[in-house]
């Protein structure tokens, strides 16, 4: 037998980005290196973020490891701790560590991290100087606190702030000295740095700004003793913690004669100049920029294990970043171009005695910074807006009040995550509170809210308490939380590709069945999952109405049964009452129904028809044989209801008979799939007693006409729809409203409301298609009347025997 | 001793699917994956109970109809972070038949 030898990979730094790195590889590509790992410090990889944390005394150096010494041996890799490599050999490709180490490599991976800056005054070495990078500085300035008094931290930004809060925890007395006129110049203004001053003098801290360090002066000891500045004062100083900047740590790759401009300078695929050689973290220059937080970290993490594991298909384009400062209490955000200048104006509130300063820099209708104190509910929200490059012309009049203010339901109406105590719960849906939360993502090492949701449950069901889920997570793990890039959407684990980007495929390339859509993208897991089959199904089912064979078993329960499962597993039955109309002898059927089948709960739903719950699934067919009445679909992502009011008919107000139209409707997009569902009203007059105003289509009758509103949402969170049109007859309503449908159909995101698709295109958009475009809007109306024009009704389809088995149990 | 009882023919299991089987020992979900492999657990998922046997299978996997838990079809444990685990019981296919063991 022939063992064919492993290519060698060799990694140099054992910290968060190459750590990372081998997590990513070892998840596409398990078998396909030898690996070796070296690293300077004697640790496993830990979370450096969380060093603040340990200083604070909140933590332990226990619960920050990521990985440790076993999970290397686990997955046999070879790991050198203590071990500090002094050369890269590249014509023998193999690396030497100080101690004669050496190892060979096919591959290798710089991750080597950067340096602290030291400023160079007299006195910089002496002892009690530190800088505050890893756990042994961390645990130098534990130990100082424990027996000194006086400490002075040199550098106002995110670190020294950091470093400050934890001594001043400890007991000590401390000083910062900053340069600048403000803190943290580079992520807040004039403003907000005062606000944050403020409460950290209230914490106990002490500022000296603009003021330059001269020396260090020793003490009889030997240690220092104080600091002198350059105007001539002096201050004690028992521990000086130097917190003035970074710098990419070059020094090993210069000496191999690779390519460093402040950085090694790595491409698009995270290679160097040298190709067997990549670079990943923050000792990486990419386009320019040598990153110092966590998150670009991660993003190119993936990509260079992709490319290390020969897939080749992802690059690393840069990333915008935005800071949290993790001091506890303080609540605080930073992104992008927060200062300003010229071409761009500002949106400001500020309220200095309530603490909350509020501040967006806007270019070109479009958000490019901004600095939140004191409120940060709207931090991720403004981010996403950014980093998509959203124009915010329509949200103008509420970007200040933000998202989450209005219509969230389910965690009391909060949405300040900072001041809620840690027993107050956060996920409605699956009781959990804030310190569970904060708990997980501390000692599980959770960098992202899908980690949050698979460890925690909390935001994983009806997603209401996702924004405060976020700020808990951006306050626990600072700027190393970036919330995902929505307008780069892969469609599920299983995939990098997007739901854009497999839509247009399936269309272009004429792909017909899951299988043939999942080997066209290569997916990572054969059946996919429970996320993206049912995704896929819908997909092919909109481009190929009539080709497509729907593939039950990729279906969510309800819509394989045909009816919603409850929590014993019985089912309940929904039958469509079109607009809400029923006739006595529909009555007689149900109610006879109900007492045949013995049915234990017979309710009006919210959606004006009724529920027969806690049917047996072997007796469905039967009960739907006997009601013979058309499905009513409450169980789909698919057309639900229409509801109606009374309208002209009998109304003393009615103007335009909203009855007969929402009856016409309903039966125009019956047994209709789309990406979510899909509820409609049509309310007579402007008293609107069909609530036509939080439904995804509604229509309201006025005395001259209909108007027509879209995109609204009465459920996790409420949203009032956005103005379309207003048309004269009841035929333009029937094309606009179903061109309108028929385009999100096409191009929403499986299991966007068509509230959430609108959001991210824009209501310009849609009005360019389905207003402006009276040709394009015929044809969205006549394809969505194509694709409709076969489907069967699934009740009656199954009472015929269709998929007999699925509600048939075997008994032995 | 074990006793084998035969279930049905493995057609009458949609492939990624399954079928619930009633026995003196409860209900029973019996599973067939993309390989053709069968699969037997107590159809009660080991978070609120609720009937695996309708969820979604994939890979040696099937996702929970209520509320998403996943558990893995060859132990009847579920697939972390989530903990649990639902019993497990022999199942094999013979000359197109499947057969279940549940002594
Ligand atoms: C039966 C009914 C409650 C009732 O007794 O009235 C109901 C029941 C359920 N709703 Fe609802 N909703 C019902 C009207 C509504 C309404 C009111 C309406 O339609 O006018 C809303 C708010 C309007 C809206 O959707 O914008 C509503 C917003 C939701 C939501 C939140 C949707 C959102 O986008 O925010 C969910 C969760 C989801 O879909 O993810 C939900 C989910 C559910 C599910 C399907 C939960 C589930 O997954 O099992 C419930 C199924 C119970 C069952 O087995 O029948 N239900 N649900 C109503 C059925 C109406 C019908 O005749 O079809
Ligand atoms: C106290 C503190 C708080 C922070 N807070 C945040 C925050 O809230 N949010 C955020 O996003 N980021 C934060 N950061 C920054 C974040 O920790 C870094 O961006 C991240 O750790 C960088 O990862 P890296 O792998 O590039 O470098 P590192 O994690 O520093 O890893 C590099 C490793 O390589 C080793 N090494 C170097 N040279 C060699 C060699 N020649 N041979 C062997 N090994 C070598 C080093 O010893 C080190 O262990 C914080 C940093 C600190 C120090
Ligand atoms: S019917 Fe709707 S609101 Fe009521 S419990 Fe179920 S999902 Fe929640
Ligand atoms: S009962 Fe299965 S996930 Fe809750």
């Amino acid at each position: 037998m022939t063992t064919r030898k492993k290519t060698r990979l060799v990694v140099i730094g054992n910290g968060m980005a190459g750590m990372r790195t081998l997590e990513e590889l070892l998840k596409l590509a398990p078998d396909m290196y030898d690996i070796t790992v070296f690293g300077a410090e004697p640790h496993g990889n830990y979370n450096r973020i969380l060093l603040s944390p340990v200083l604070a005394g909140e933590m332990t150096i226990k619960d920050i490891m990521l990985n440790d010494v076993d999970w290397y041996a686990q997955n046999g890799i070879t790991l050198h701790l203590n071990k500090k490599v002094t050369q890269i050999d590249r014509v023998r490709r193999k690396v030497i560590a100080g101690d004669g180490t050496e190892a060979d490599y096919d591959r290798l991976l710089l991750a080597t991290g950067s340096n602290p800056f030291m400023l160079p005054v007299p006195g910089k070495d002496l002892p009690g100087v530190v800088s505050y990078r890893d756990i042994k500085d961390t645990d130098e300035m534990i130990e100082a606190a424990s027996r000194y008094r006086h400490a002075v931290v040199i550098g106002g930004g995110l670190l020294g702030l950091e470093a400050a809060n934890g001594l001043r925890l400890r007991g000590m007395d401390v000083t910062v000295v900053h340069l600048m006129p403000w803190l943290m110049e580079r992520q807040l203004d004039r403003t907000a740095a005062g606000l944050l001053q403020q409460s950290l003098e209230a914490k106990g801290l002490k500022f000296l700004l603009e003021k330059q360090t001269a020396e260090l002066i020793a003490g009889e000891s030997g240690r220092v003793c104080a600091i002198k500045f350059k105007d001539g004062e002096t201050l004690s100083a028992d521990l000086v913690v130097m917190a003035v900047g970074i710098r990419p740590n070059t020094e090993l790759a210069e000496t191999a004669s690779l390519y460093c401009n402040r950085g090694v300078v790595v491409n698009d695929t995270m290679q160097t100049y040298d190709p067997r050689i990549y670079a990943v973290g923050e000792c990486v220059s990419h386009r320019g920029i040598a990153y110092g937080l966590v998150a670009p970290l991660f993003e190119q993490a993936k990509v260079c294990a992709n490319h290390l594991a020969q897939l080749g298909i992802s690059r690393y384009t840069g990333s915008v970043t935005s800071t949290k400062l993790k001091v506890t209490g303080i609540d605080l955000f930073s992104a992008g171009d927060f200062i300003g200048g010229e071409g761009t104006e500002e949106i400001v509130l500020s309220d200095p005695s309530g603490g909350v300063y509020k501040k967006l820099v806007v270019k070109d209708d479009k958000i490019v910074g901004g600095v939140l104190y004191g409120d940060t509910a709207e931090g991720s929200w403004y981010f996403q807006l950014l980093r998509d490059g959203q124009n915010i012309r329509e949200l103008r009049g509420r970007l200040m009040s933000g998202q989450s203010h209005l219509g969230n339901s389910g965690h009391q109406g909060q949405n300040n995550a900072a001041s809620m105590p840690d027993e107050m719960e956060v996920c409605g849906c699956n009781g959990v509170c804030k310190g569970t939360i904060v708990k997980a993502i501390k000692e599980k090492g959770l960098f992202t809210l899908e980690e949050v949701r698979k460890h925690t449950k909390a935001s994983s069901s009806c997603g209401s308490c996702t924004g405060l889920v976020e700020q808990i997570l951006a306050s626990t793990i600072g700027g190393a939380y970036q919330p995902v890039d929505a307008s780069r959407k892969p469609l599920c684990g299983c995939t990098d590709y997007t739901h854009e980007e497999i839509r247009k495929a399936i269309v272009e390339r004429k792909l017909k069945s899951i299988p043939e859509a999942m080997g066209f993208f290569e997916w990572r897991n054969v059946n996919g999952c429970a996320s993206c089959r049912p995704a896929l199904n819908y997909y092919l089912l909109c481009a190929w109405p009539h080709d497509y064979q729907d593939d039950p078993q990729s279906r969510f329960i309800n819509e394989r049964a045909h009816a919603n499962i409850q929590k014993d597993g019985s089912y309940s039955v929904i039958p469509r009452i079109y607009g809400g109309v029923t006739t006595p002898e529909q009555l007689k059927r149900i109610a006879e129904v109900a007492e045949k089948y013995a049915v234990p709960t017979v309710k009006l739903t919210g959606g004006q028809r009724i529920d027969l719950l806690g049917v047996k699934k072997e007796d469905l067919p039967k009960v739907w044989a006997d009601l013979d009445m058309p499905s009513g679909f409450a169980y789909g992502k698919s057309i639900r209801t229409v509801k109606t009011c009374v309208g002209s008919e009998w109304c003393r107000f009615g103007v335009q008979d909203s009855t007969n139209l929402g009856i016409a409707l309903e039966k125009a997009l019956d047994r209709m799939w789309a990406p979510h569902k899909v509820k409609l009203a049509v309310s007579g007059c402007p008293r609107n007693c069909a609530e036509a105003t939080i439904k995804d289509v509604g229509i309201v009758g006025v005395d001259s006409g209909w108007e027509i509103y879209v995109a609204g949402n009465g459920g996790i969170k409420a949203e009032v729809s956005l103005f379309l049109v207003k048309v004269k007859s009841a035929e333009e309503v029937m094309e606009y409203a179903s061109a309108f449908i028929q385009l999100y159909r096409e191009e929403a995101r499986y299991l966007d409301r068509t509230v959430h698709w609108v959001q991210r295109v824009g209501m310009d958009y849609v009005k360019k298609r389905i207003v402006a475009d009276a040709a394009g809007r015929k044809a969205l109306h006549e394809r969505l009347a194509d694709a409709l024009r076969d489907e069967k009704d699934p009740w009656q389809e199954r009472v015929r025997g269709v998929e007999a088995q699925e509600f048939v149990p075997i008994r032995l | 001793m074990s006793e084998w009882m035969r279930v049905c023919p493995l057609e009458e299991i949609p492939r990624l699917g399954s079928r619930v089987v009633q026995t003196g020992k409860g209900d029973i979900a019996v599973f067939r994956n993309g390989l053709d492999e069968v699969f037997a657990l107590r159809d009660q998922c080991p978070h609120k109970g609720g009937p695996l046997s309708q969820g979604i299978v994939f890979d040696r996997k099937v996702t929970c109809p209520l509320h998403s838990l996943t558990v893995q079809l060859d132990s009847g444990e579920a697939v972390a972070p989530d903990e649990g685990c639902t019993q497990r019981y022999r199942a094999r296919v013979d000359k197109g038949e499947v057969y279940l063991n549940i002594s």
